[in-house]
């Protein structure tokens, strides 16, 4: 049975950073377990974005320091990952929402994240084509973006791989315990032991964790999105306007989607229903983009918690810890968990303070933080 | 002729020795490879290219049939106008 230092399941951007993060801690012998190929879950079908402007204290702080882990993969991964900081630039349709956003930019400019309200001659500057009817302002945050998802995940896998450590394209069907510890990890191939296993398994991670009986609180929504064939750049924030998104990604395709607020489901269909409500919100939005040509409509899972946050580390298996349930945010997310959780593996805590409220925990003591703003 | 100026993805501008290489750096599916190297994603949505590196796949793996892509709707770029007012309830 070969042994590892630590095992992930799951090779998503969770994982990937989990085991980037464990390779500058100098641990030895890791392995990623996919079932698929990296980034086929819900890394690779995502929005893109990465932004700070959300309404909770825990949210704000973890993407103001992903941001910063952002910027450093930016320059420090030996492929590009495409990270553009173009703000998130969100549209507020009324006086009122103007308000609330202005409460919600309080806190986060008391907790270092630069977003401003701009009048509409401002979002005009910013990016062309808006139609300004129906809005009295935006909430607008400059140093929010968008990466390549693909990209990030082809990039770290190098980055791993020259430390030898090592991707099993197996999949997980059993875990076995022994005195509260995992001893065994099965797949369709063989048997692993490892010292630390971390539950990164995306819209999966309630069926691992199923495997030792315990029950987390995750539904998988799923959410579709679209590509248009590609454009010359002229679309740099990730624009916001209620439940529609849209940027443009590096290679000029106009990337987005909307919410078509449906139950949860394990299904990743995609529907027409989706395709004229995106349609009818980004024509009504940038109306210039009528005539652009779709080419792709895919969609992929929120794996969403009862309160919009994450929930990260250990479990009541002392060598089993998580990192699941982003309800969108994940790839945002994706640096500083990374981080938390191999610091949480070689030292023994987070080396953040407010992720020790992201726990499993906060579910058994009902002591929940929720999350306003989320999209798409 | 040189493997550097045989194009294979005519939208993506990709070449025969950019899959080889590619292949070599360890990106030896059809998914992996066309998410690395962007083959086939562009507004012809592979129609040309992927049966193609299929082949190249095939010979380099020894292999006799390579797996599809996944492929996704629509069948041709469309403009986004024509959805619409489009009618309800109807699966793609």
């Amino acid at each position: 049975m070969k042994n590892y230092n630590v095992i992930i399941i799951g090779g998503g951007i969770t994982g990937f950073s989990t085991a980037y993060y464990l390779k500058k801690l100098g641990v030895k012998k890791v392995a990623i377990i996919e079932k698929d190929y990296p980034g086929a879950g819900s890394t690779g079908r995502c929005g893109t974005g990465i932004r700070q402007q959300f309404t909770t204290k825990e949210h704000i702080i973890l993407m103001r320091e992903s941001v910063k882990l952002w910027q450093e993969w930016e320059t420090e991964l030996e492929y590009p990952i495409h990270f553009r900081q173009g703000g998130y630039l969100w549209l507020l349709r009324n006086a009122e929402e103007t308000k609330r956003y202005e409460e919600y930019i309080k806190l986060q400019n008391m907790l270092g994240v630069p977003s401003k309200i701009i009048s509409k001659n401002e979002i005009k500057e910013i990016v062309p084509y808006i139609n300004l009817n129906d809005i009295d302002s935006a909430s607008f945050c400059p140093t929010d973006g968008n990466a390549y998802p693909q990209d990030v995940i082809n990039s770290l896998k190098n980055e791993i791989e020259k430390a030898n450590y090592e991707i099993l394209y197996e999949r997980v069907i059993d875990i076995k315990i022994k005195n509260n510890l995992i001893k065994e990890i099965v797949t369709d191939r063989n048997i692993y032991s490892a010292g630390f296993v971390v539950n990164g398994a995306g819209n999966e991670s309630k069926k691992i964790a199923s495997m030792l009986n315990i029950n987390l609180p995750l539904e998988n929504y799923r959410h579709q999105i679209l590509v248009s064939e590609p454009l010359e750049i002229f679309i740099s924030p990730m624009i916001v306007k209620g439940e529609l998104y849209f940027t443009q990604t590096y290679r000029g395709r106009v990337i987005g989607g909307t919410d078509t607020n449906e139950t949860p489901t394990e299904s990743l269909n995609t529907t027409i229903n989706f395709l004229e409500k995106f349609a009818s919100e980004i024509i009504a939005t940038m109306p210039i983009l009528s005539g652009i040509k779709i080419m792709r409509v895919w969609s992929g899972f929120y794996v969403v918690t009862p309160d919009h946050h994450p929930i990260l580390g250990p479990t009541q298996i002392s060598n089993f810890i998580l990192g699941c349930g982003y309800s969108g945010h994940g790839f945002m997310l994706g640096p500083i968990v990374g981080k938390i959780l191999a610091s949480y593996i070689v030292n023994g805590n987070f080396f953040l303070e407010e992720a020790n409220k992201l726990t499993l925990e906060r579910f058994k003591t009902g002591k929940l933080i929720y999350e306003k703003a989320v999209i798409g | 002729m040189s493997k550097d100026k045989i194009i294979i993805c005519r939208c993506e501008d990709i070449t025969l020795s950019e899959i080889e290489e590619a292949f070599n750096l360890g990106f030896k599916n059809l998914e992996s490879i066309r998410r690395f190297l962007k083959i086939g994603t562009g507004p012809c949505q592979g129609k040309t290219c992927i049966p193609m590196l299929q082949k190249i796949l095939a010979n380099l793996k020894n292999e006799k049939e390579i797996e599809n892509i996944t492929s996704r709707p629509p069948e041709n770029p469309i403009p986004l106008g024509m959805f619409i007012g489009e009618a309800k309830d109807e699966k793609l």
